[in-house]
């Protein structure tokens, strides 16, 4: 299946709620340097496109850059790593999000049930922690406030590393937007949130991924 | 799916005011003669017939020779069905000329037997819908209605009465459901076996044992599901009225679907179908003797008001173990001890007993004070159910005792009784406490399997609750009560 880019992905899921930071993408790495400026350092610098699926396995995603010299090096060097398979790729800039907690969250179609959402701890880790709920979509606020405590790993959700406990509200508000997203969008295939990074207790969207139908 | 149309005619199948045996055998080894054995033996009060192609008298009962040919004056509602697959639209006919209005058809041959099994099944639904009949199996081991005093079916046994509905794709779940029934002493209302479910699925009995009024919670076993979605909001609907327990199996096929996402490789059938229940507020069960004793739990105890949990125990091991088990349960809570309650529990014991949850009464037993202590912990506002431990452990020395070389001379005839007594009047005591005051009260004790008649277990059994084989077995059924209790607080409206 087709994914959408990382910009486009979380352009259709913050249309329905998902929490992200400010980004922005350009296309050069002057660009890149003047939107640094504009965001605050660190930053992030990615490259971008909709054939970018598995960004940091690729290498393809340069954290907590802290001057402009840095960041222009970052955005040359992975212009410069685009494969001709990856078709048209730009570079996303956005400032360096902090957080001890990386949770995931999505929303596919099963085949039995139709759509679900899904809420997960974990970030890269997520499929080897397996700490995972789902349910079927739609669901109310009732519903997502079980699957929060339905995760296994509450502790994480609690108080952590100094970082206050995790918005429970937000989080589900994130769940919900997902839910949203899947139930309207018929084109949606999955979506994915992954890192959920958990930022002062409040879950934003790092990274996301949108499949759709051909 | 199947044709809710003709659900709410399942009275005929679990209420039949007279049965035929279609097919009925003489041969001992057929299910045309054990359906009818079964039927006759357990006291069904009805009308019981039966027809054989050849006539003949078959365990007292005269077989017409065709369901056109039986008595004119018979009122009958049910034809258990044990003719061979290709005679059974001719039977579904004849039935309809003669006002029955269901038919467990238990012969194979249908889908389960390849292409022209499907077509003939398909044949055999659309002749059931065209005469209005209620069809259930084909391909099933029978029905089972302790109300009606009915043991329809090709397998053993019949259940005390009791209030478990089961419905189940594989039949010999229903026997082991069944069995469990016998075992414990915890009843059952109604059981069937859906065979193919060819015209009415599981989803479809559990909707008729959510208004029965004989019935407190449905037990099912599920292995194929033809429409999620639809499965997901009747389960749904119904755990509004009654608690669900289901057992799944295949729970492990599927595995994971190809994705480009981890949400993809994340969802596996297992875990969609585990939050499909939890949203459905089904209580779902891993293995056969868990389903069976949450379904026995939610029959026989009061839904507890929370997850608070305070142990009484008559020796150290057992509290301390089952203090472990409710801790590393997350649905449970192992309440610290109030103070009122540990000041009112202090004037009844020694002063050696633990002071803390679990209450290990530390000898003080002897005292008679098992009755009290209960009493005063399960009326505390501050516990939401109570464990009990030790159970039996007088009568086990009593039997010993008794059938050793000194009985019944210096004291040994008067110090068993007492025992016995003893035992006998706690296991009523946890029941009356539980009855007052609302909340679950679980008694375990391995003896329940390991010597069922030491009247502890046997006096658990006779006020028709469970007690169960293990304390950790009680956790995890309680776990299950206090898990549903909080899914449907969550949604009634305050």
């Amino acid at each position: 299946m087709p994914t959408l880019s990382e910009a486009d992905s979380k352009a259709l899921l913050s249309g329905y709620g998902v929490p992200l930071l400010r980004e922005l993408t350009v296309a050069t790495p002057a660009e890149a340097v003047r939107a640094a400026g504009e965001l605050g350092y660190p930053v992030v610098v990615k490259l971008c496109g909709a054939g970018l699926a598995h960004k940091t396995e690729r290498g393809l995603v340069r954290l907590g850059l802290t001057g402009p010299a840095a960041v222009e090096a970052a955005a040359t060097e992975l212009l410069a790593a685009a494969g001709p398979d990856d078709g048209e790729v730009g570079l996303l800039v956005a400032p360096m999000a902090r957080g001890a907690r990386e949770l995931i969250a999505g929303a596919h179609r099963d085949p039995q049930f139709g759509p679900c959402v899904m809420l997960g701890v974990g970030g890269v880790t997520a499929e080897a922690v397996a700490d995972v709920v789902f349910r079927l979509v739609p669901l109310d606020a009732v519903d997502a406030a079980e699957m929060i405590d339905g995760l296994a790993t509450q502790a994480l959700l609690d108080p952590f590393r100094g970082e206050p406990a995790v918005d429970r509200d937000a989080l589900a508000a994130v769940v919900l937007a997902l839910a949203a997203a899947v139930e309207r969008e018929p084109g949606l295939v999955s979506a994915e949130v992954n890192p959920l990074l958990v930022v002062d207790g409040r879950p934003i969207a790092v990274d996301a991924l949108v499949e759709v139908t051909p | 799916m199947s044709t809710p149309t003709v659900t709410p005619r399942l009275d005929l199948l679990f209420e039949p005011r007279g049965v035929v045996v279609v097919g009925a055998s003489s041969h001992p080894g057929k299910f045309g003669f054990v359906a009818l054995h079964n039927i006759l033996s357990q006291g069904y009060p009805g009308t019981v017939r039966a027809t054989n192609r050849d006539g003949g008298t078959i365990l007292g009962v005269e077989a017409a020779r065709s369901i056109d040919d039986l008595p004119p004056g018979d009122v009958i509602d049910l034809a258990f069905v044990c003719t061979p697959a290709p005679a059974n639209l001719e039977v579904l006919e004849a039935c309809a000329r003669r006002g029955i209005g269901a038919a467990f058809v238990t012969s194979a041959g249908y889908r389960e037997a390849g292409d022209d099994g499907r077509r003939e099944e398909e044949r055999l639904v659309a002749a059931a819908r065209d005469h209005g009949i209620v069809l259930a199996g084909p391909n099933g081991q029978g029905v089972v209605s302790t109300p009606a005093g009915l043991c329809a079916q090709i397998v053993a046994p019949y259940p005390p009465a009791g209030r478990i509905a089961i419905a189940s794709q594989s039949g010999n779940f229903v026997s082991s459901f069944l069995n469990y029934a016998r075992q414990t002493g915890v009843g059952v209302s109604r059981a069937v076996s859906a065979g193919n479910a060819a015209a009415l699925d599981v989803i479809d009995y559990v909707e008729y044992y959510a208004a029965d009024p004989a019935t407190a919670v449905a037990l099912v076993y599920v292995e194929g599901i033809a429409d999620g979605r639809a499965l997901f909001e009747r389960l749904r609907a119904v755990s509004t009225v009654m608690p669900v327990v289901l057992l799944k199996g295949g729970a492990s096929a599927g595995g994971e679907r190809a994705a480009a996402s981890h949400t993809g490789a994340l969802a596996t059938d297992d875990r969609v179908f585990d939050g499909m229940c939890a949203q459905a507020g089904v209580a779902r069960a891993h293995t056969v003797e868990e389903a069976f004793e949450a379904a026995a739990t939610f029959a026989t105890q009061p839904l507890p008001a929370g997850p608070r949990v305070a142990v009484v125990t008559t020796a150290g091991g057992w509290g301390v173990v089952t203090a472990d088990a409710i801790t590393l349960e997350r649905d449970l809570e192992l309440v610290p001890l109030p103070d009122d309650l540990r000041a009112a529990v202090d004037a009844e014991l020694p002063p050696r007993w633990s002071r803390r949850n679990p209450i290990d009464l530390a000898g003080g037993e002897t005292r008679d004070t098992i009755p009290t202590v209960l009493d005063l912990v399960a009326s505390h506002p501050g516990v939401d159910a109570v464990a009990y431990l030790g159970l039996g452990i007088q009568s086990n020395q009593a039997r010993m005792m008794r059938e050793g070389p000194f009985h019944p001379d210096g004291g040994l005839e008067r110090i068993v009784a007492y025992h016995e007594r003893q035992d006998g009047r706690f296991a009523e005591a946890a029941a009356e406490v539980s009855e007052r005051t609302g909340k679950p009260v679980l008694t375990a004790t391995e003896l329940a399997v390991a010597d069922p008649d030491n009247p502890g277990p046997a006096g658990v059994r006779a006020t028709g609750r469970l007690c169960y084989a293990s304390s950790n077995r009680a956790v995890g059924a309680r776990a299950h009560l206090v898990r549903y209790a909080r899914w449907r607080r969550a949604r009634t409206p305050a």
